[in-house]
C-alpha cells in the first residue's frame, strides 16, 4: 500500500491522529487512549498487516515522555511510525502492546528500565538491564549521579 | 638466533660441543620458557575488541605462532585473561570471579581503550568501569579502539617478556602482586 492510502486509512481509523511531516517514515502522533485499538487493527487488518514491530524506543522530551513504535508489514512491505506521549512526568504511563506484538515485551521492559515509562497491563514490568536495586532511571535528562558520572 | 644475542653462551657452547645431547641451564629459564610459550587465553570478550582477538587467532595473524594458543572455555585451565571490551558495572563481579577462578600463575591483558581507561565511555556515563585495573590487576595494556591484531600480538610478546623475568625465588611475590 502506498503512503497516501496508508495515511488516509490511519486518519479514518483515528481522526485525532496528528501527522508529522518530512520524516523518513509515515509518522503519526496517536492519543494514548486510542492507541491500543489502532495497534490491533493495524496488525489484524488484511490490507495493512503490520506483523513486525521492528523498533520500540522511549524518548525523554523534557516536558513529557514519548514512546515511538516502528512497524513494518513483511507481506505488503510498507512501514509506519507511531508516537504516543506520556504527559505525566512523575508517573509516565502508556498502554502495553506486548499482547499484540510479543517482541514488545522486552522492549517495553527496556524503556521502563532506562526511562521509567510504565506500560499498563504489562505482564512482567521490571528492570531488564540494570540491577533490581538500581535507584533512578539513567537515560532521563534530569538523571544525576555524583559518584559514578564524570561530567565533561 | 645469533651467538652474540644469546645471553648464556656457555650453555650454547656445551650444547654444540656435545652435538645437542647435553644442555645445562637454570630451572628459572626452563620454567619461564615453558610458561611464556604456552599461554592459554580464556574465551572472554565483551565487545568489538573480541572480534579483533578472534581475527588474531585466525590464520592471517595466527597468534598460535607465539604460543598463545588454545582458547579455554574454563577459567581453571586458562593462564591469561584478555579483557577485550567494555566492562560495565554489571559485568565487573563476573570478571572478578573469573579472575579468581584462574589458577596461578595468571596474567591479565587489558585490550582496547575501554579496558584500559573506560575509553569513549569515560565521560557522562553511569555504568562503565573506568579501566579494568579497578577490578583486577593488569599486566599489559594495549591501547586502540579496537587495537589492530598486530597490537595484540605485540602485547602478547610484551607479556612473554614479562613472564621470562619471573624467578621461582619470588614466586610468592608475583602471585600476590
Amino acid at each position: 500500500m502506498d503512503i497516501d492510502k496508508l495515511k488516509e486509512k490511519v486518519i479514518a481509523l483515528v481522526p485525532e491522529a496528528e501527522l508529522e511531516e518530512n520524516k523518513q517514515f509515515l509518522t503519526f502522533f496517536i492519543p494514548a487512549g486510542k492507541f491500543r485499538d489502532l495497534a490491533s487493527h493495524l496488525k489484524n487488518d488484511g490490507d495493512l498487516a503490520f506483523d513486525y514491530l521492528f523498533c520500540l524506543s522511549g524518548v525523554d522530551m523534557i516536558k513529557f515522555f514519548m514512546v515511538v513504535y516502528h512497524l513494518r508489514s513483511t507481506t505488503h512491505e510498507h512501514s509506519i511510525v507511531l508516537k504516543v506521549k506520556a504527559e505525566n512526568r512523575d508517573n509516565p504511563e502508556v498502554p502495553t502492546i506486548c499482547d499484540i506484538w510479543r517482541t514488545a515485551e522486552f522492549h517495553e521492559r527496556e524503556a521502563y528500565d532506562l526511562l521509567g515509562i510504565r506500560f499498563a497491563n504489562h505482564p512482567d514490568m521490571r528492570r531488564i538491564f540494570l540491577e533490581e536495586s538500581w535507584v533512578g532511571y539513567p537515560l532521563r535528562k534530569d538523571y544525576t549521579d555524583e559518584v559514578n558520572i564524570v561530567e565533561l | 638466533m645469533k651467538d652474540v644475542d644469546f645471553r648464556d653462551n656457555e650453555t650454547l657452547d656445551t650444547f654444540k660441543y656435545t652435538d645437542g645431547n647435553f644442555l645445562l641451564t637454570t630451572i628459572d629459564d626452563v620454567i619461564d620458557w615453558g610458561r611464556s610459550n604456552s599461554i592459554w587465553p580464556l574465551t572472554f570478550a565483551t565487545s568489538c575488541c573480541g572480534i579483533e582477538m578472534m581475527a588474531c587467532g585466525a590464520p592471517r595473524h595466527d597468534f598460535a605462532r607465539f604460543g598463545i594458543e588454545v582458547y579455554r572455555a574454563s577459567p581453571r585451565q586458562a593462564d591469561v585473561i584478555v579483557v577485550a571490551g567494555t566492562i560495565v558495572q554489571k559485568m565487573a563481579p563476573v570478571l572478578k570471579r573469573l579472575y579468581d577462578q584462574m589458577s596461578e600463575p595468571k596474567y591479565v591483558i587489558a585490550m582496547g581503550a575501554c579496558a584500559v581507561s573506560g575509553g569513549p565511555f569515560y565521560y557522562n556515563n553511569y555504568h562503565v568501569i573506568r579501566g579494568v585495573d579497578q577490578v583486577i590487576p593488569v599486566d599489559v595494556y594495549i591501547p586502540g579502539c579496537p587495537p589492530r591484531p598486530e597490537a595484540l600480538l605485540y602485547g602478547v610478546m610484551q607479556l612473554q617478556r614479562k613472564i621470562k623475568l619471573a624467578t621461582i625465588m619470588e614466586a610468592k611475590k608475583i602471585g600476590k602482586r
